[in-house]
């Protein structure tokens, strides 16, 4: 075996390409390979600086206060990001609301409940629903929820919770189906899948001894998951939280559909908005005017760097709970 | 111990474990509602005609020919120019510089724009590409696939790579192989299933992404193979013929949105058994 392997090599270094190889392929290969990480940092950065000086002549003009102006007038060419950056929020904070409990139940049910045999095409299942792309849930959410929002689910939160006070008046308005509880319905569909994607990885890297000890002293399955994993692995959980909400809010195609478009600021979460992706969407190939189409990519910078800070909270936490094994 | 509190215990666990349950189901059961609605609406689109005809004008006969072209050239070439970056990017952090303060930032980059918003990303090209070219095009529309591509990419290969044993390389290493060769030759041949469900993981993903395409290729009601130009693209023409008022064209919306749907299940499934052979062997 080894006259053989050193043959091999006699004959191999025979050829004056393959000494070559020898001698430059390895620094030659590392450069490349260095070149292309180089160049996945570089994308990054070229997004930053890209954006900030598409937007610059809207910055220029309307200062920091951009961010918290509302008015959204391409006639007299006043911009103000509040109105989108509200509705992106808004609907945000809604489809976490909706998606985080959740995916709590789905991570319980995956991790405690769930016979093993069906574990497996059921996980499955729930990460084909993230494979969906965003403008099938766009035109489901428009053709299919909309319309039952509309004759159903709108009219009875308006005569129920809409003469609640206080509450209330997030559920005024006629009944019209499109909205930003709709888009954050959908959005917290779309996010799902991915927080009960984290949160199971995280519940499974629970040491067994803890809660093996639990059910020893006669815990039910319940009191394990919302007493023994969960604070285990609380920062594991907040993190895939925000990784889903990063995703919730630059979601584009889904929102699109079902927000309804309208640059207003409403209490009622059945109203029509936008949010800063909507706007994008819809707006920027048809803005006119340096100013209009600066003051769309100013949005996006907003954006941008509203979804750079979640996501890398949530990347630390996930790191920090799991020690790098995950996310 | 108190009889009531064990059985308040025991029932608050049912309840719990009920909830679970239902919500499971509610969400199987929307994945199934999202499907169905795909078949119902969508099956009556796919004819013939659907793949030999250009997209029509309102009211017209016509099919998406035109679109499914641009976006399998957008789709291909993307990744095409994805797969090479990803591949080698990844190859840098799992086996030159594993714990190096540059392999460290780049990871999270990484991470980071493996989430981003895509229509960032349509917004990045569109100033880049669009503005240099001075006009919409499909190459735009490839870079910005390309762009989405290459984290996921990155992420799988270095994911895949990190899992072939080390004593692989040694012995690799002890014969006198070179280090790029033990690589190309060891490593990669170890992980190839592995990096293929990356590759194949990223082609569904951006086969279905509009948002960045909307600044970038736009759209082109005609057959046209024109990368310089603007180039029709099923996501996008999906986005307005549903938005549209027309009857036949959301009729096609659907037809495509099935199209999509299908073939970006099916690309995940395949990925899927990709990566369990990977698991077996």
């Amino acid at each position: 075996m080894l006259e053989t392997a050193t043959v091999d090599r006699n004959e191999s270094m025979q050829s004056r390409r393959n000494r070559f190889g020898m001698r430059f392929g390895d620094p030659i290969f590392r450069s490349v390979t260095l070149a292309f990480t180089v160049l996945v940092l570089l994308i990054l950065g070229g997004v930053i600086v890209v954006l900030f000086d598409g937007a610059w002549p809207a910055l220029r003009i309307f200062g920091p206060a951009f961010v918290w102006t509302s008015g959204w007038n391409p006639v007299t060419e006043h911009f103000g990001a509040l109105v989108p950056l509200v509705g992106t929020i808004v609907t945000s904070v809604i489809a976490m609301v909706i998606g985080v409990p959740f995916s709590f139940g789905l991570a319980f049910f995956l991790t405690e409940i769930c016979p093993h045999r069906l574990r497996q095409p059921i996980a499955i299942a729930i990460e084909l629903l993230a494979a969906v792309p965003s403008i099938i849930y766009g035109i489901w959410g428009l053709f299919v929820l909309a319309p039952l929002f509309q004759h159903y689910v709108e009219p009875f939160l308006i005569s129920t919770l809409g003469s609640v006070p206080l509450l209330g008046a997030f559920f005024q308005g006629p009944p019209i189906g499109i909205g930003m509880l709709l888009a954050g319905l959908i959005l917290g569909l779309m996010v799902l899948p991915f927080i009960t994607a984290v949160m199971r990885e995280v519940f499974l890297s629970v040491p067994p001894v803890l809660r093996e000890s639990a059910y020893g002293l006669g815990a039910t399955r319940w009191e394990v998951a919302w007493r023994v994993v969960l604070p285990y692995c609380r920062t594991g959980v907040v993190g895939g939280v925000m990784l889903g909400l990063g995703r919730a809010l630059g979601e584009t195609m889904a929102v699109t559909f079902v927000i309804g478009n309208a640059h207003r600021l409403s209490m009622s979460l059945l109203a029509p908005g936008t949010t800063i992706s909507a706007a994008l969407a819809n707006e920027f190939t048809e803005a006119d005017g340096d100013i209009y189409t600066a003051s769309l990519v100013g949005l996006g910078l907003v954006l941008f760097i509203l979804t750079f800070f979640v996501l890398a909270i949530g990347k630390r936490l996930l790191l920090r709970s799991t020690k790098g094994t995950l996310a | 111990m108190n009889r009531a509190v064990v059985k308040r215990r025991h029932r608050n666990d049912k309840i719990v474990t009920g909830i679970s349950l239902l919500m499971t189901g509610f969400v199987l059961f929307t994945l199934g509602a999202i499907l169905a609605t795909l078949l119902w609406n969508g099956v009556q689109a796919i004819k013939p005609s659907l793949f030999l005809e250009s997209t029509p004008p309102p009211g017209g006969e016509g099919g998406l020919a035109n679109a499914i072209v641009g976006s399998l050239m957008m789709t291909a070439l993307g990744i095409a120019i994805a797969t090479p970056v990803g591949v080698l990017a990844g190859t840098f952090l799992a086996e030159y510089a594993r714990h190096s303060r540059l392999a460290e930032t780049v990871r999270f980059i990484n991470d980071i724009l493996l989430s981003a918003p895509s229509i960032i990303i349509g917004l990045f090209v569109y100033g880049i590409v669009v503005i240099g070219m001075g006009h919409f095009s499909g190459w735009a529309g490839v870079a910005a696939l390309a762009i989405i591509a290459i984290p996921i990419i990155v992420r799988t290969t270095e994911d895949m790579l990190s899992l072939i044993p080390d004593a692989l390389r040694e012995a690799g290493a002890a014969l006198g192989t070179p280090r790029w060769m033990v690589i190309t030759s060891i490593s990669y041949r170890a992980a190839f299933q592995g990096i293929l469900t990356g590759v194949l993981l990223a082609v569904a993903r951006v086969s279905g992404e509009t948002a960045p395409l909307l600044f970038t290729s736009l759209n082109n009601q005609f057959w046209s193979t024109n990368l310089n130009a603007p180039l029709a693209n099923l996501p996008v023409v999906i986005f307005q013929f549903a938005m549209s008022p027309y009857e036949d064209w959301r009729e096609l919306a659907w037809g495509g949105a099935l199209l999509i749907t299908v073939a970006v299940l099916a690309l995940n499934i395949a990925a899927r058994f990709s990566a369990k052979q990977k698991a077996r062997s």
